[in-house]
Protein backbone atom coordinates (compact mmCIF):
# COMPACT_ATOMS: atom_id res chain seq x y z
CA UNK A 1 0.00 0.00 0.00
CA UNK A 2 1.37 3.38 -0.90
CA UNK A 3 1.82 6.18 1.49
CA UNK A 4 0.06 9.55 1.47
CA UNK A 5 3.01 11.23 3.15
CA UNK A 6 1.25 13.11 5.92
CA UNK A 7 0.21 10.27 8.19
CA UNK A 8 0.95 6.63 8.93
CA UNK A 9 -1.61 4.86 6.69
CA UNK A 10 -4.20 7.43 7.80
CA UNK A 11 -4.07 6.06 11.34
CA UNK A 12 -4.86 8.34 14.28
CA UNK A 13 -1.95 9.74 16.26
CA UNK A 14 -4.01 10.09 19.44
CA UNK A 15 -6.03 7.41 21.19
CA UNK A 16 -9.76 8.03 21.27
CA UNK A 17 -11.13 8.47 24.79
CA UNK A 18 -12.41 5.26 26.38
CA UNK A 19 -15.26 7.02 28.21
CA UNK A 20 -18.81 5.74 27.84
CA UNK A 21 -22.09 7.73 27.56
CA UNK A 22 -22.24 7.83 31.36
CA UNK A 23 -19.63 10.58 31.18
CA UNK A 24 -21.61 13.20 29.21
CA UNK A 25 -24.64 12.22 31.31
CA UNK A 26 -22.54 13.10 34.35
CA UNK A 27 -21.51 16.42 32.76
CA UNK A 28 -25.26 17.08 32.71
CA UNK A 29 -26.15 15.82 36.21
CA UNK A 30 -23.07 17.43 37.77
CA UNK A 31 -23.96 20.72 36.11
CA UNK A 32 -27.58 20.41 37.21
CA UNK A 33 -26.53 19.61 40.77
CA UNK A 34 -24.01 22.42 41.03
CA UNK A 35 -26.18 25.14 39.52
CA UNK A 36 -29.25 24.00 41.50
CA UNK A 37 -27.30 24.48 44.75
CA UNK A 38 -26.39 28.02 43.72
CA UNK A 39 -29.98 28.72 42.63
CA UNK A 40 -31.35 27.32 45.89
CA UNK A 41 -29.21 29.61 48.03
CA UNK A 42 -29.87 32.67 45.84
CA UNK A 43 -33.62 31.97 46.05
CA UNK A 44 -33.38 31.57 49.83
CA UNK A 45 -31.61 34.90 50.18
CA UNK A 46 -34.15 36.68 47.97
CA UNK A 47 -37.10 35.25 49.90
CA UNK A 48 -38.38 32.71 47.37
CA UNK A 49 -38.70 29.76 49.76
CA UNK A 50 -40.54 27.44 47.37
CA UNK A 51 -37.88 27.84 44.70
CA UNK A 52 -35.14 27.39 47.31
CA UNK A 53 -36.64 24.13 48.51
CA UNK A 54 -37.33 22.76 45.03
CA UNK A 55 -33.83 23.47 43.78
CA UNK A 56 -32.34 21.94 46.90
CA UNK A 57 -34.17 18.67 46.20
CA UNK A 58 -33.30 18.79 42.49
CA UNK A 59 -29.69 19.26 43.51
CA UNK A 60 -29.90 16.29 45.86
CA UNK A 61 -31.30 14.02 43.15
CA UNK A 62 -28.58 15.06 40.71
CA UNK A 63 -25.88 14.65 43.37
CA UNK A 64 -27.03 11.10 44.03
CA UNK A 65 -27.03 10.19 40.34
CA UNK A 66 -23.59 11.69 39.65
CA UNK A 67 -21.23 9.32 41.49
CA UNK A 68 -23.23 6.33 40.28
CA UNK A 69 -22.62 7.40 36.67
CA UNK A 70 -18.93 7.99 37.33
CA UNK A 71 -18.34 4.71 39.12
CA UNK A 72 -20.12 2.80 36.38
CA UNK A 73 -17.73 4.29 33.82
CA UNK A 74 -14.57 3.09 35.60
CA UNK A 75 -12.61 0.15 34.24
CA UNK A 76 -12.33 -1.04 37.86
CA UNK A 77 -15.44 0.29 39.64
CA UNK A 78 -14.50 -1.54 42.84
CA UNK A 79 -11.55 0.83 43.13
CA UNK A 80 -13.61 4.04 43.01
CA UNK A 81 -12.28 5.12 46.41
CA UNK A 82 -8.80 5.43 44.85
CA UNK A 83 -10.15 8.73 43.45
CA UNK A 84 -9.71 10.10 46.98
CA UNK A 85 -6.25 8.64 47.48
CA UNK A 86 -4.55 11.93 46.54
CA UNK A 87 -5.46 15.52 45.66
CA UNK A 88 -3.67 16.72 42.52
CA UNK A 89 -4.16 20.25 41.14
CA UNK A 90 -2.69 19.05 37.81
CA UNK A 91 -5.64 16.67 37.43
CA UNK A 92 -9.08 18.29 37.06
CA UNK A 93 -10.52 14.81 37.62
CA UNK A 94 -8.84 14.61 41.02
CA UNK A 95 -9.92 18.14 42.00
CA UNK A 96 -13.43 17.43 40.69
CA UNK A 97 -13.72 14.21 42.69
CA UNK A 98 -13.09 16.17 45.89
CA UNK A 99 -15.49 18.94 44.81
CA UNK A 100 -18.17 16.32 44.14
CA UNK A 101 -17.64 14.75 47.57
CA UNK A 102 -17.82 18.15 49.31
CA UNK A 103 -20.82 19.26 47.30
CA UNK A 104 -22.63 15.93 47.73
CA UNK A 105 -22.08 15.95 51.48
CA UNK A 106 -23.22 19.54 51.87
CA UNK A 107 -26.29 19.17 49.67
CA UNK A 108 -27.35 15.95 51.36
CA UNK A 109 -26.98 17.55 54.80
CA UNK A 110 -28.96 20.62 53.77
CA UNK A 111 -31.71 18.58 52.14
CA UNK A 112 -31.98 16.28 55.18
CA UNK A 113 -32.33 19.30 57.51
CA UNK A 114 -34.94 20.80 55.20
CA UNK A 115 -36.91 17.56 54.98
CA UNK A 116 -36.88 16.93 58.73
CA UNK A 117 -37.27 20.59 59.61
CA UNK A 118 -34.40 20.48 62.08
CA UNK A 119 -31.08 22.25 62.76
CA UNK A 120 -31.65 25.54 60.89
CA UNK A 121 -28.10 26.74 61.52
CA UNK A 122 -26.56 23.54 60.22
CA UNK A 123 -28.89 23.78 57.24
CA UNK A 124 -27.78 27.35 56.48
CA UNK A 125 -24.10 26.39 56.74
CA UNK A 126 -24.63 23.32 54.55
CA UNK A 127 -26.52 25.36 51.96
CA UNK A 128 -23.70 27.87 51.81
CA UNK A 129 -21.11 25.07 51.43
CA UNK A 130 -23.25 23.40 48.79
CA UNK A 131 -23.48 26.62 46.75
CA UNK A 132 -19.76 27.35 47.14
CA UNK A 133 -18.91 23.87 45.84
CA UNK A 134 -21.74 23.99 43.31
CA UNK A 135 -20.31 26.59 40.95
CA UNK A 136 -17.01 24.72 40.40
CA UNK A 137 -18.92 21.43 40.18
CA UNK A 138 -20.91 22.80 37.23
CA UNK A 139 -17.80 24.04 35.42
CA UNK A 140 -14.82 21.77 36.12
CA UNK A 141 -15.87 19.06 33.67
CA UNK A 142 -15.17 21.51 30.84
CA UNK A 143 -11.66 22.01 32.23
CA UNK A 144 -11.32 18.24 32.52
CA UNK A 145 -11.90 17.60 28.81
CA UNK A 146 -9.90 20.69 27.78
CA UNK A 147 -6.94 19.32 29.71
CA UNK A 148 -6.27 16.58 27.14
CA UNK A 149 -4.39 16.33 23.84
CA UNK A 150 -7.69 16.09 21.93
CA UNK A 151 -7.51 19.10 19.57
CA UNK A 152 -11.17 20.18 19.60
CA UNK A 153 -11.31 19.99 23.41
CA UNK A 154 -7.92 21.53 24.15
CA UNK A 155 -8.31 24.35 21.62
CA UNK A 156 -11.82 25.03 22.92
CA UNK A 157 -10.51 25.67 26.42
CA UNK A 158 -11.45 29.37 26.45
CA UNK A 159 -15.13 28.79 25.68
CA UNK A 160 -16.01 25.34 27.03
CA UNK A 161 -16.23 26.38 30.74
CA UNK A 162 -18.69 29.14 29.79
CA UNK A 163 -20.73 26.73 27.64
CA UNK A 164 -20.94 24.30 30.56
CA UNK A 165 -21.65 27.04 33.14
CA UNK A 166 -24.49 28.53 31.08
CA UNK A 167 -25.95 25.14 30.18
CA UNK A 168 -25.83 24.14 33.87
CA UNK A 169 -27.63 27.31 34.93
CA UNK A 170 -30.22 26.66 32.24
CA UNK A 171 -30.76 23.09 33.45
CA UNK A 172 -31.19 24.21 37.07
CA UNK A 173 -33.72 26.84 36.04
CA UNK A 174 -35.57 24.42 33.78
CA UNK A 175 -35.78 21.66 36.39
CA UNK A 176 -37.24 24.07 38.94
CA UNK A 177 -39.69 25.44 36.35
CA UNK A 178 -40.97 21.90 35.69
CA UNK A 179 -41.71 21.33 39.37
CA UNK A 180 -43.00 24.73 40.52
CA UNK A 181 -46.18 26.69 39.95
CA UNK A 182 -45.62 29.50 37.41
CA UNK A 183 -46.09 32.09 40.19
CA UNK A 184 -42.96 30.95 42.06
CA UNK A 185 -40.89 30.04 39.01
CA UNK A 186 -40.18 33.45 37.47
CA UNK A 187 -36.44 33.52 38.36
CA UNK A 188 -36.09 29.89 37.29
CA UNK A 189 -37.74 30.60 33.92
CA UNK A 190 -35.49 33.59 33.32
CA UNK A 191 -32.41 31.57 34.24
CA UNK A 192 -33.44 28.67 31.99
CA UNK A 193 -34.09 30.85 28.95
CA UNK A 194 -31.05 33.10 29.34
CA UNK A 195 -28.72 30.19 30.19
CA UNK A 196 -29.83 28.21 27.15
CA UNK A 197 -29.31 31.18 24.83
CA UNK A 198 -25.89 32.03 26.25
CA UNK A 199 -24.70 28.39 26.12
CA UNK A 200 -25.66 28.05 22.46
CA UNK A 201 -24.24 31.46 21.51
CA UNK A 202 -20.88 30.67 23.12
CA UNK A 203 -20.82 27.19 21.56
CA UNK A 204 -21.48 28.70 18.11
CA UNK A 205 -18.73 31.28 18.67
CA UNK A 206 -16.34 28.52 19.69
CA UNK A 207 -17.12 26.54 16.55
CA UNK A 208 -16.28 29.59 14.40
CA UNK A 209 -13.06 30.45 16.24
CA UNK A 210 -11.75 26.88 16.08
CA UNK A 211 -11.53 26.84 12.28
CA UNK A 212 -10.11 23.52 11.00
CA UNK A 213 -10.33 21.60 14.27
CA UNK A 214 -13.91 22.86 14.77
CA UNK A 215 -14.98 21.01 11.58
CA UNK A 216 -15.95 17.99 13.66
CA UNK A 217 -18.98 19.92 14.92
CA UNK A 218 -20.27 19.88 11.32
CA UNK A 219 -19.86 16.12 10.96
CA UNK A 220 -21.22 12.85 12.31
CA UNK A 221 -22.75 12.46 15.76
CA UNK A 222 -21.23 15.73 17.03
CA UNK A 223 -23.15 17.62 14.33
CA UNK A 224 -26.41 15.76 15.00
CA UNK A 225 -26.22 16.50 18.72
CA UNK A 226 -25.18 20.08 17.91
CA UNK A 227 -28.31 20.63 15.82
CA UNK A 228 -30.45 18.96 18.47
CA UNK A 229 -28.96 21.15 21.20
CA UNK A 230 -29.50 24.34 19.19
CA UNK A 231 -33.06 23.52 18.17
CA UNK A 232 -34.18 22.35 21.62
CA UNK A 233 -32.48 25.18 23.51
CA UNK A 234 -33.71 27.99 21.29
CA UNK A 235 -37.29 26.73 20.99
CA UNK A 236 -37.28 26.03 24.74
CA UNK A 237 -36.22 29.61 25.46
CA UNK A 238 -38.98 30.96 23.22
CA UNK A 239 -41.62 28.84 24.95
CA UNK A 240 -40.34 29.84 28.40
CA UNK A 241 -40.89 33.50 27.52
CA UNK A 242 -44.63 32.69 27.50
CA UNK A 243 -44.39 30.50 30.59
CA UNK A 244 -45.91 32.98 33.05
CA UNK A 245 -49.30 32.90 31.36
CA UNK A 246 -49.27 29.35 30.04
CA UNK A 247 -48.25 26.46 32.27
CA UNK A 248 -48.04 24.14 29.23
CA UNK A 249 -45.57 26.45 27.49
CA UNK A 250 -43.46 26.60 30.66
CA UNK A 251 -43.35 22.82 31.05
CA UNK A 252 -42.62 22.20 27.38
CA UNK A 253 -39.98 24.94 27.29
CA UNK A 254 -38.29 23.63 30.44
CA UNK A 255 -38.21 20.08 29.07
CA UNK A 256 -36.68 21.32 25.81
CA UNK A 257 -34.02 23.31 27.66
CA UNK A 258 -33.09 20.26 29.75
CA UNK A 259 -32.87 18.13 26.60
CA UNK A 260 -30.82 20.83 24.88
CA UNK A 261 -28.34 20.92 27.75
CA UNK A 262 -27.90 17.15 27.62
CA UNK A 263 -27.52 17.21 23.82
CA UNK A 264 -24.90 19.97 24.10
CA UNK A 265 -22.80 17.80 26.41
CA UNK A 266 -23.11 14.83 24.02
CA UNK A 267 -22.12 17.05 21.07
CA UNK A 268 -18.95 18.22 22.85
CA UNK A 269 -18.25 14.64 23.98
CA UNK A 270 -18.61 13.06 20.53
CA UNK A 271 -16.65 15.90 18.90
CA UNK A 272 -13.66 14.87 21.02
CA UNK A 273 -13.76 11.31 19.69
CA UNK A 274 -14.03 12.50 16.09
CA UNK A 275 -11.20 14.98 16.66
CA UNK A 276 -8.87 12.31 18.07
CA UNK A 277 -9.64 9.88 15.24
CA UNK A 278 -8.44 12.04 12.32
CA UNK A 279 -4.66 12.63 12.30
CA UNK A 280 -5.13 15.86 10.29
CA UNK A 281 -6.51 17.65 13.34
CA UNK A 282 -3.41 16.66 15.30
CA UNK A 283 -0.79 17.24 12.61
CA UNK A 284 -1.94 20.37 10.75
CA UNK A 285 -2.18 22.79 13.72
CA UNK A 286 1.18 21.52 15.00
CA UNK A 287 2.76 21.96 11.57
CA UNK A 288 1.33 25.49 11.38
CA UNK A 289 2.75 26.25 14.84
CA UNK A 290 6.21 25.02 13.81
CA UNK A 291 6.13 27.05 10.61
CA UNK A 292 5.02 30.17 12.47
CA UNK A 293 7.83 29.65 14.99
CA UNK A 294 10.49 29.20 12.31
CA UNK A 295 9.15 32.21 10.34
CA UNK A 296 8.97 34.43 13.43
CA UNK B 1 10.71 15.97 36.84
CA UNK B 2 13.02 15.30 39.74
CA UNK B 3 14.86 12.04 39.96
CA UNK B 4 16.37 10.87 43.19
CA UNK B 5 19.99 11.75 43.79
CA UNK B 6 21.11 8.15 43.62
CA UNK B 7 20.03 7.38 40.03
CA UNK B 8 20.77 8.93 36.68
CA UNK B 9 17.87 9.49 34.31
CA UNK B 10 17.94 6.74 31.70
CA UNK B 11 16.13 6.26 28.42
CA UNK B 12 16.23 5.06 24.83
CA UNK B 13 17.81 6.44 21.71
CA UNK B 14 16.14 4.64 18.80
CA UNK B 15 18.27 5.08 15.69
CA UNK B 16 15.89 4.13 12.88
CA UNK B 17 18.62 4.36 10.23
CA UNK B 18 19.88 0.92 11.31
CA UNK B 19 16.50 -0.69 12.07
CA UNK B 20 16.01 -3.81 9.94
CA UNK B 21 12.37 -4.41 10.90
CA UNK B 22 13.04 -7.76 12.58
CA UNK B 23 10.57 -7.05 15.40
CA UNK B 24 12.79 -8.72 17.97
CA UNK B 25 11.95 -5.73 20.22
CA UNK B 26 8.20 -6.38 19.90
CA UNK B 27 8.65 -10.05 20.75
CA UNK B 28 11.13 -9.52 23.59
CA UNK B 29 8.84 -6.90 25.15
CA UNK B 30 5.79 -9.16 24.97
CA UNK B 31 7.68 -12.12 26.40
CA UNK B 32 9.42 -10.33 29.23
CA UNK B 33 6.45 -8.25 30.34
CA UNK B 34 3.77 -10.94 29.80
CA UNK B 35 1.89 -8.59 27.48
CA UNK B 36 -1.10 -10.63 26.27
CA UNK B 37 -1.82 -11.61 22.70
CA UNK B 38 -4.61 -9.42 21.32
CA UNK B 39 -5.43 -10.97 17.98
CA UNK B 40 -3.96 -10.90 14.49
CA UNK B 41 -5.34 -8.79 11.68
CA UNK B 42 -4.03 -8.48 8.16
CA UNK B 43 -3.71 -4.77 7.43
CA UNK B 44 -2.06 -4.66 4.02
CA UNK B 45 0.25 -1.99 5.43
CA UNK B 46 3.69 -3.25 4.37
CA UNK B 47 5.04 -5.69 7.01
CA UNK B 48 3.08 -4.07 9.81
CA UNK B 49 0.15 -6.00 11.28
CA UNK B 50 0.77 -4.57 14.75
CA UNK B 51 -0.39 -1.10 13.66
CA UNK B 52 0.03 0.99 16.79
CA UNK B 53 1.16 1.18 20.39
CA UNK B 54 -1.51 0.37 22.96
CA UNK B 55 -2.34 -1.50 26.13
CA UNK B 56 -1.07 -4.76 24.59
CA UNK B 57 1.75 -3.40 22.40
CA UNK B 58 4.58 -1.52 24.08
CA UNK B 59 7.03 -1.65 21.16
CA UNK B 60 5.71 -1.20 17.63
CA UNK B 61 7.78 -1.38 14.46
CA UNK B 62 6.45 0.88 11.70
CA UNK B 63 7.13 0.05 8.03
CA UNK B 64 6.93 2.75 5.37
CA UNK B 65 7.52 2.09 1.68
CA UNK B 66 8.51 5.22 -0.21
CA UNK B 67 9.57 6.07 -3.71
CA UNK B 68 12.38 8.22 -2.43
CA UNK B 69 16.16 7.98 -2.53
CA UNK B 70 18.01 6.90 0.59
CA UNK B 71 20.72 9.48 -0.12
CA UNK B 72 20.73 12.99 -1.46
CA UNK B 73 23.57 14.30 -3.59
CA UNK B 74 23.83 17.94 -2.55
CA UNK B 75 20.38 19.46 -3.12
CA UNK B 76 19.75 16.90 -5.81
CA UNK B 77 17.81 13.69 -5.36
CA UNK B 78 17.54 11.22 -8.21
CA UNK B 79 15.45 8.11 -8.47
CA UNK B 80 17.73 5.61 -10.16
CA UNK B 81 16.43 2.13 -10.93
CA UNK B 82 14.67 0.49 -8.01
CA UNK B 83 14.31 3.59 -5.84
CA UNK B 84 12.19 2.12 -3.08
CA UNK B 85 13.17 3.36 0.35
CA UNK B 86 11.91 1.16 3.15
CA UNK B 87 11.74 3.03 6.44
CA UNK B 88 11.46 1.06 9.65
CA UNK B 89 11.15 2.48 13.13
CA UNK B 90 10.52 0.91 16.51
CA UNK B 91 8.17 3.18 18.45
CA UNK B 92 7.78 3.17 22.23
CA UNK B 93 6.46 5.28 25.13
CA UNK B 94 8.41 8.54 25.19
CA UNK B 95 8.72 8.74 29.01
CA UNK B 96 8.25 12.51 28.71
CA UNK B 97 10.00 14.97 31.02
CA UNK B 98 6.60 16.63 31.45
CA UNK B 99 4.25 13.66 31.16
CA UNK B 100 0.58 14.45 30.61
CA UNK B 101 -0.53 10.94 31.60
CA UNK B 102 1.17 11.32 34.95
CA UNK B 103 -0.11 14.88 35.49
CA UNK B 104 -3.78 14.03 34.88
CA UNK B 105 -3.86 10.67 36.71
CA UNK B 106 -6.31 11.26 39.59
CA UNK B 107 -5.27 8.27 41.70
CA UNK B 108 -1.50 8.63 41.66
CA UNK B 109 -1.28 5.25 39.90
CA UNK B 110 1.09 6.81 37.35
CA UNK B 111 4.34 7.90 38.94
CA UNK B 112 7.91 8.86 38.10
CA UNK B 113 10.49 6.30 39.10
CA UNK B 114 13.96 6.87 40.49
CA UNK B 115 15.23 6.32 36.92
CA UNK B 116 13.19 9.26 35.58
CA UNK B 117 10.77 6.94 33.77
CA UNK B 118 6.94 6.98 33.91
CA UNK B 119 5.23 3.82 35.18
CA UNK B 120 1.65 2.71 36.00
CA UNK B 121 1.05 0.98 39.35
CA UNK B 122 -1.45 -1.66 38.31
CA UNK B 123 -2.58 -2.27 41.88
CA UNK B 124 -3.71 1.38 42.12
CA UNK B 125 -5.14 2.17 38.65
CA UNK B 126 -8.95 2.24 38.71
CA UNK B 127 -9.38 2.52 34.95
CA UNK B 128 -10.74 6.08 34.85
CA UNK B 129 -9.20 6.48 31.40
CA UNK B 130 -8.09 10.11 31.80
CA UNK B 131 -4.50 9.40 30.71
CA UNK B 132 -5.68 7.90 27.40
CA UNK B 133 -6.71 11.13 25.59
CA UNK B 134 -4.14 13.15 27.58
CA UNK B 135 -1.12 11.47 25.95
CA UNK B 136 -0.05 13.54 22.90
CA UNK B 137 1.40 10.39 21.28
CA UNK B 138 -1.54 8.00 21.74
CA UNK B 139 0.65 5.57 23.66
CA UNK B 140 -1.29 4.57 26.77
CA UNK B 141 -4.60 2.70 26.50
CA UNK B 142 -7.05 0.68 28.55
CA UNK B 143 -6.84 -3.13 28.30
CA UNK B 144 -10.19 -4.58 27.29
CA UNK B 145 -9.10 -8.25 27.26
CA UNK B 146 -10.57 -10.45 30.00
CA UNK B 147 -8.53 -10.43 33.19
CA UNK B 148 -7.95 -13.81 34.81
CA UNK B 149 -7.33 -12.15 38.19
CA UNK B 150 -10.82 -10.66 38.45
CA UNK B 151 -13.29 -12.55 40.63
CA UNK B 152 -16.65 -12.19 42.35
CA UNK B 153 -19.14 -9.94 40.54
CA UNK B 154 -16.36 -8.87 38.14
CA UNK B 155 -15.28 -12.37 37.04
CA UNK B 156 -14.85 -12.55 33.27
CA UNK B 157 -14.98 -8.76 32.96
CA UNK B 158 -12.32 -6.88 30.97
CA UNK B 159 -9.07 -5.95 32.68
CA UNK B 160 -10.15 -2.29 32.66
CA UNK B 161 -6.81 -0.79 33.67
CA UNK B 162 -4.32 1.17 31.55
CA UNK B 163 -1.02 -0.31 30.45
CA UNK B 164 2.09 0.92 28.69
CA UNK B 165 5.88 0.54 28.50
CA UNK B 166 7.52 0.55 31.95
CA UNK B 167 11.01 0.85 30.42
CA UNK B 168 11.35 -2.58 32.07
CA UNK B 169 11.26 -1.14 35.58
CA UNK B 170 11.90 -4.60 37.05
CA UNK B 171 14.98 -5.14 34.88
CA UNK B 172 16.33 -1.66 35.70
CA UNK B 173 15.94 -2.46 39.40
CA UNK B 174 18.07 -5.54 38.82
CA UNK B 175 20.72 -3.61 36.90
CA UNK B 176 19.73 -4.93 33.47
CA UNK B 177 18.89 -3.06 30.30
CA UNK B 178 15.28 -3.22 28.99
CA UNK B 179 14.31 -6.34 27.07
CA UNK B 180 13.83 -4.57 23.71
CA UNK B 181 17.27 -2.96 23.76
CA UNK B 182 18.84 -6.24 24.85
CA UNK B 183 17.20 -8.10 21.96
CA UNK B 184 17.90 -5.52 19.23
CA UNK B 185 20.48 -7.10 16.88
CA UNK B 186 21.59 -3.85 15.19
CA UNK B 187 21.74 -1.48 18.17
CA UNK B 188 18.94 0.52 16.65
CA UNK B 189 17.53 0.61 20.20
CA UNK B 190 20.16 2.02 22.51
CA UNK B 191 19.66 2.21 26.26
CA UNK B 192 21.63 4.35 28.67
CA UNK B 193 21.88 7.58 30.67
CA UNK B 194 19.93 10.22 28.74
CA UNK B 195 22.81 12.72 28.64
CA UNK B 196 25.11 10.19 27.01
CA UNK B 197 22.43 9.13 24.53
CA UNK B 198 21.88 12.76 23.48
CA UNK B 199 25.58 13.23 22.80
CA UNK B 200 25.77 9.98 20.86
CA UNK B 201 22.67 10.93 18.82
CA UNK B 202 24.05 14.37 17.95
CA UNK B 203 27.22 12.77 16.60
CA UNK B 204 25.27 10.14 14.70
CA UNK B 205 22.92 12.57 12.93
CA UNK B 206 25.91 14.75 12.03
CA UNK B 207 27.58 11.73 10.43
CA UNK B 208 24.47 10.74 8.48
CA UNK B 209 24.08 14.30 7.18
CA UNK B 210 27.71 14.36 6.07
CA UNK B 211 27.13 11.08 4.24
CA UNK B 212 24.14 12.63 2.46
CA UNK B 213 21.32 10.55 3.98
CA UNK B 214 17.90 11.83 2.91
CA UNK B 215 15.94 13.45 5.74
CA UNK B 216 18.02 12.42 8.76
CA UNK B 217 16.90 14.31 11.87
CA UNK B 218 16.55 13.86 15.60
CA UNK B 219 13.08 13.83 17.16
CA UNK B 220 12.42 14.50 20.83
CA UNK B 221 16.04 15.14 21.91
CA UNK B 222 15.57 18.82 22.82
CA UNK B 223 14.87 19.57 26.50
CA UNK B 224 13.07 22.79 25.47
CA UNK B 225 10.31 21.14 23.39
CA UNK B 226 6.62 20.97 24.37
CA UNK B 227 7.08 18.00 26.68
CA UNK B 228 10.47 19.04 28.07
CA UNK B 229 12.30 16.45 25.96
CA UNK B 230 11.59 12.73 25.55
CA UNK B 231 13.13 10.10 27.78
CA UNK B 232 12.94 7.92 24.65
CA UNK B 233 13.89 9.88 21.53
CA UNK B 234 14.57 9.00 17.91
CA UNK B 235 16.65 9.48 14.83
CA UNK B 236 14.17 9.57 11.93
CA UNK B 237 14.61 9.73 8.14
CA UNK B 238 11.44 11.71 7.37
CA UNK B 239 8.90 13.98 9.06
CA UNK B 240 7.54 12.56 12.35
CA UNK B 241 3.96 12.36 11.02
CA UNK B 242 5.12 9.91 8.33
CA UNK B 243 5.85 7.50 11.20
CA UNK B 244 2.56 8.33 12.96
CA UNK B 245 4.23 10.71 15.41
CA UNK B 246 3.06 14.27 16.21
CA UNK B 247 5.38 16.96 14.78
CA UNK B 248 5.16 19.31 17.79
CA UNK B 249 3.69 17.57 20.85
CA UNK B 250 2.83 19.73 23.86
CA UNK B 251 1.93 18.51 27.35
CA UNK B 252 -1.67 19.62 27.89
CA UNK B 253 -1.03 20.71 31.49
CA UNK B 254 1.26 23.48 30.21
CA UNK B 255 -1.98 25.41 29.59
CA UNK B 256 -3.71 24.27 32.78
CA UNK B 257 -3.09 27.42 34.90
CA UNK B 258 -4.92 29.44 32.25
CA UNK B 259 -7.67 26.83 32.09
CA UNK B 260 -8.19 27.04 35.87
CA UNK B 261 -8.46 30.83 35.57
CA UNK B 262 -11.07 30.47 32.82
CA UNK B 263 -12.97 27.97 34.96
CA UNK B 264 -12.95 30.40 37.90
CA UNK B 265 -14.31 33.17 35.66
CA UNK B 266 -17.02 30.86 34.33
CA UNK B 267 -17.97 29.77 37.86
CA UNK B 268 -18.19 33.44 38.86
CA UNK B 269 -20.35 34.18 35.82
CA UNK B 270 -22.64 31.30 36.80
CA UNK B 271 -23.14 32.75 40.29
CA UNK B 272 -23.68 36.25 38.88
CA UNK B 273 -26.24 34.96 36.39
CA UNK B 274 -28.19 33.06 39.04
CA UNK B 275 -28.20 36.05 41.39
CA UNK B 276 -29.35 38.34 38.57
CA UNK B 277 -32.22 35.97 37.77
CA UNK B 278 -33.30 35.88 41.42
CA UNK B 279 -33.13 39.59 42.23
CA UNK B 280 -35.31 40.24 39.19
CA UNK B 281 -38.30 39.42 41.38
CA UNK B 282 -41.47 37.49 40.69
CA UNK B 283 -42.28 38.70 37.22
Amino acid sequence: MSHDGSSYYGRPILKEPVWKPEVPCYFFTGGLAGASSVLSLAARLTGNERLAKTSLYVGLAAEVASPALLISDLGRPERFLNMLRVLKPTSPMSVGSWVLVASGGATTTAAACELLGVAPRLKAAAELASAVAGAPLAVYTATLVSNTAVPVWHEGRRELPFVFAAASAASAGAAATLLLSPRDAAPARRLAAAGALVAEAVAAGMRRRLGLVGEVYDRGPAARFDRLAKTASLSGAVLLARGREQRVAAVAGAALVLGGGLARRFSVFRAGFQSARDPRYTVEPQRARLEAASAG
Amino acid sequence: MSTTETQQRVGFFTDTSVCIGCKACEVACKEWNLVPEDGLLWTGESYDNTSELGANTWRHVAFIEQEAPLRIDGDHAELAGDALRWLMSSDVCKHCTHAACLDVCPTGALFRTEFGTVVVQEDVCNGCGYCVPACPFGVIDRRELPAPDRSGPFAGQPDGRVWKCTLCYDRLKGGHEPACAKACPTQSIQFGPLDELRERAAARVEKLRDEGWNGARLYGERPDDGVGGFGAFFLLLDEPEVYGLPPDPVVTTRDLPGMWRTAALAAGALVAGVVAACVGGAR
